[in-house]
């Protein structure tokens, strides 16, 4: 909670690389994910963070859980990396973004990740077809030997 | 955080109280493995009501622990999975098909009162026939 800031005002923060040019970043969270149970800790910070939003209890769930895949991705694949949330304002939505971030190998083929029933780590993990499905937008970027970037975002109402 | 065990008669329940780490997952499997015979245990519930998130890794265990429990010659149910939870689990794509499961600690110990009941019948049937065939 300590790494946790919260950003209040009008102002458009321009530190910051926004995720859309017209999305505010309303408060922000990064967890260091390095061992299950960090796996944890991510997912109840993320449900913690949403909760704020006006999501449903299912809502909330899906969110927790798809965390929990990205972050178990990551120690997995990368051994470590880091899982920051961002609650955000776009125009007229609130939404909570997720972006899982690793140095790790990066992925050969994304389009047959993100084919149903694919994992090179015996189902442990990957599942990134299933992480789409529990968010509502959902964007990666990999580079072979340098890393792997997921960024989902669910929509309150979305 | 470790899962507590109670021995209920012929059964085994294992009420999970809070979120659980892979670690904290991988010791509940050996430990039920273990505690099923030691205790002559005929039956596992495995309580999951406080899980508010079931991932990849935890629907895995689950399933290994009912493989693992029926090759010790037992049966598992999981009770207590919550809406929401079995919502994600649908989205996620993950399968507990080959796994039983019940609504509550009520309904899981109803059911493996009847699966044991089931299999209590056969023995002694099985009995009776070799005893004619004797005599």
């Amino acid at each position: 909670m300590s790494d946790e800031h919260q950003r209040s005002g009008r102002k458009r923060d321009s530190a910051e690389p926004s995720i859309e040019k017209t999305a505010k970043v309303v408060k922000e969270s990064r967890i260091l994910i390095q061992s299950d149970l960090d796996i944890v800790e991510a997912r109840q910070q993320g449900r913690m963070m949403a909760s704020q939003l006006g999501f449903s209890s299912s809502e909330l769930t899906l969110v927790a859980t798809a965390i929990s895949e990205l972050a178990r991705n990551i120690v997995a694949y990368a051994s470590r990396g880091e899982i920051a949330l961002k609650l955000v304002n776009h125009s007229e939505k609130q939404g909570i973004v997720v972006i899982a971030s690793d140095e790790g190998p990066g992925i050969r083929d994304v389009s047959l990740a993100l084919q149903d029933g694919y994992s090179t780590s015996r189902s442990l993990g990957m599942g990134l077809p299933g992480v789409r499905r529990l968010m509502d937008e959902f964007e990666i970027e990999t580079t072979l030997g340098q890393g792997t970037k997921v960024t989902v975002k669910k929509w309150t109402n979305g | 955080m470790q899962v507590p065990i109670l021995k209920q008669g012929l059964f085994l329940i294992a009420t999970i109280q809070s979120a659980l780490s892979d670690a904290d997952l991988m010791q509940l499997r050996d430990a039920i493995v273990e505690q099923v015979g030691k205790r002559r245990s005929r039956g596992v519930i495995i309580d999951v009501t406080a899980l508010d998130v079931m991932d990849s890794f935890a629907t895995r265990t689950l399933r290994d622990i009912s493989q693992m429990i029926r090759l010790r010659g037992a049966e598992t149910v999981i009770v207590g999975i919550q809406p929401e939870v079995a919502l994600a689990l649908v989205q996620l794509g993950l399968n507990l098909a080959d796994v039983d499961t019940a609504l509550d600690l009520e309904e899981g110990l109803a059911f493996l009162g009847q699966k044991i009941k089931s299999f209590d019948h056969k023995a002694p049937n099985a009995g009776r026939e070799m005893g004619t065939r004797e005599r």
